[in-house]
């Protein structure tokens, strides 16, 4: 490798690293779920890891970023621990919100993550107000507001988008196509010409990129997240994936052709990654080893999960509210 | 003290707060020029500036959810939704975010936001501009919500929310937007879950809030003229409520009349009656009763709108009834 390019191969192997751990998590809790150790919904993010990693690495640690239900790819390349998120997805004690939230609702708001949500869009709108208080205190922060397809059909999400124009405010709005709302095509509900057309319509510069490109996702999120910084408005990168499981741990995915699938699967964007750094002179060992260490990583953190306590039964009424709290 | 409209104190408990706090401001439609629909925010804009007085587009979903958004990072929104019957519209992000983000994200953070939805009937704004959905927001875990019926009040409670760190549900009344009252613009905020009595009586406790408590000080004073003592509690905020000042009054009288303008069914007259006939049936001298709005939509037509309205002699007529 040559000297100029050495900084740039250290930067994708760290976004490398990045992508590993968000594979291995999610594959441990639809596992878990498939499994009954964990309730509830829990949304894999797998095949699509390579655009929080992309994005999240053009951020500063004050930065904020707003999620959705599939939210745990975010929470890990915002710096989130992943041993306390799979506590929270284990209902423990020690989990990131004390076993109350679960999997849709994994937040660290000591790393600017604002939370990932159970309601599409609702995430949107609040980023357009943490940047909208960003501006208010004259803070140098950028949010960045992730989301889905889906999204795009709810109309708190037309509002952010109009609202983000309106007070010019340093929120990236990051559309993550995986070109299904649920279990439905989202081509098949959505009208007019597309995403892209949308945010246009609304005056935001948009671009669409392949999201499962982690070097075309760190470039353009770079020049996106530079302008929002500097005072240049909202800006909206849509991101082209796939996803590769179910809408969640227990669907199946059997309403979508085999072959779709397969022919989108093959374009792992962590095989993707490691194909570019193997090209610039990284040993393939290295990056199994990468990956073994990714794994045993997420198992420490299952296992300790796992042994870790439930919380205590008196918790259920903490938080609540100050006044009219539960007696 | 200065005599000034219920308006006029709630604008001037806002103007003192933004004053007193940087990071409080306020969101909603033509705040800006006009102040309000009611001038409660006239002048602020000027004052304060766009920023803080924020003219937003007709989107009460990102009204509400950047509210959210702001509150969780650093600052205190007050959020105009103009008519309770709009704040509907942003019953998404009150209930699934603001109420719950402090639970469910395990106490880190909180929604220090004040949630403005002016309820109640006034001059034939019919159905969809005319409601009074308080209890649909007491049922929800995580908020507070607050009814003043006084200018005073207005001052006092209007501050209270604005330093709340949880969210509040402001719902002042349509109809009471002119009233006026004594208000010290140096009276301390009012702490939350305390009644006020406003009539002092030994035969019956009529339990009110908002746009009834005049309807309701009225008729304790037809009852005071033909011999029966009416002890007149004004909630002020409904949850939380003050169950031991109503308990304690109904120890006192043994008859429970609870009087609110929003429907009756399901209203929060039912909790009321419940909670106090679980507390004290045996203190009870007859059975409690509720006055409030007929389970319809709230008609145009005047004296359609009227028999919806609960009247001093209607009130009169039932107490006399259970004093019997």
């Amino acid at each position: 490798m040559t000297g100029t390019q050495a900084p740039r191969i250290e930067r994708v192997h760290g976004m490398f690293l990045t992508m590993l751990l968000i594979r291995a998590f999610d594959e441990a809790a639809g596992d878990a779920r498939r499994a009954g150790k964990l309730r509830g919904s829990v949304h894999e993010y797998i095949g699509e890891e390579a655009i929080a990693t992309g994005v999240c690495a053009n951020l500063l640690p004050t930065d904020y970023i707003s999620s959705y239900h599939r939210g745990h790819g975010h929470c890990i390349a915002k710096g989130a621990d992943p041993a306390a998120m799979m506590k929270e997805l284990h209902g423990r004690a020690g989990g990131v919100c004390g076993g109350k939230g679960g999997s849709m609702h994994v937040a660290d708001f000591s790393l600017g993550i604002l939370g990932a949500n159970g309601v599409v869009a609702d995430g949107v709108t609040m980023a357009v107000g943490a940047a909208q208080a960003v501006k208010l205190r004259g803070e140098n922060r950028v949010v960045v507001a992730f989301f889905g397809d889906g999204a795009l059909n709810r109309g708190p999400m037309l509002e952010a988008l109009n609202w983000a124009r309106v007070f010019d405010l340093p929120v990236v709005f990051v559309c993550e196509d995986n070109a299904y709302s649920d279990r439905t095509r989202t081509a098949s509900v959505t009208g007019g010409p597309g995403i892209l057309a949308r945010a246009a319509a609304f005056g935001i510069p948009a671009e669409t990129i392949d999201g499962n490109d982690l070097l075309a996702v760190d470039a353009a999120a770079g020049r996106f997240i530079d302008a929002a910084r500097t005072g240049r408005g909202p800006q909206f990168l849509h991101a082209k994936t796939y996803r590769w499981r179910g809408h969640l741990a227990l669907d199946k995915g059997l309403y979508r052709d085999p072959a779709e699938v397969a022919a989108r699967i093959a374009e792992d964007p962590l095989a993707r990654v490691a194909a570019w750094l193997i090209s610039q002179g990284v040993a393939a060992a290295t990056l199994e080893a990468d990956r073994l260490e990714a794994t045993a990583r997420v198992n420490a953190a299952v296992a300790a999960a796992e042994a870790a306590p439930w919380p205590d039964v008196k918790t259920l009424f903490d938080d609540v509210q100050d006044a009219g709290a539960p007696a | 003290m200065t005599v000034i409209t219920y308006a006029q104190a709630a604008l001037l408990a806002l103007q003192q707060e933004m004053e007193r706090d940087p990071t409080v401001w306020a969101l909603g439609e033509d705040l800006g020029p006009e102040g309000g629909v009611a001038g409660q925010y006239l002048g602020l804009q000027r004052q304060f500036g766009k920023h803080r007085i924020v003219d937003t587009p007709i989107s009460e979903s990102t009204i509400m959810g950047a509210a959210i958004g702001a509150a969780i990072c650093g600052t205190r929104p007050v959020v105009e939704l103009r008519y309770a019957d709009f704040g509907i519209c942003a019953a998404d992000e009150i209930v699934n975010q603001a109420a719950k983000i402090r639970y469910m994200l395990g106490g880190q953070v909180r929604v220090p936001a004040v949630i403005r939805q002016p309820i109640g009937m006034r001059d034939g704004m019919a159905a969809q501009h005319s409601q009074s959905t308080e209890a649909w927001w007491i049922h929800i875990p995580g908020l507070v919500v607050v009814a003043p019926a006084t200018p005073a009040d207005n001052h006092a409670l209007l501050k209270t929310a604005i330093r709340c760190d949880d969210p509040v549900i402001y719902m002042e009344h349509k109809e009471l937007w002119a009233a006026t009252g004594e208000v010290n613009a140096a009276a301390e905020p009012m702490p939350f879950g305390t009644a006020g009595i406003l009539h002092e009586g030994s035969d019956i406790t009529i339990v009110t809030w908002s746009s009834m408590v005049p309807v309701c000080l009225a008729a304790a004073g037809k009852l005071a003229a033909r011999g029966c003592g009416a002890e007149v509690i004004d909630l002020r905020t409904l949850w939380p409520w003050d169950r031991e000042a109503v308990c304690a009054s109904v120890a006192k009288t043994g008859r429970l009349l609870v009087v609110h303008q929003a429907v009756r069914v399901a209203g929060f007259g039912a909790e009321i009656v419940a909670e106090v006939t679980e507390r004290m049936f045996g203190s009870l001298r007859t059975a409690p009763r509720r006055l409030a709005a007929p389970r319809t939509p709230i008609p145009y037509s005047e004296p359609l709108e009227t028999r919806c309205r609960i009247a001093d002699d209607r009130i009169v007529a039932t107490a006399l009834e259970m004093i019997g």
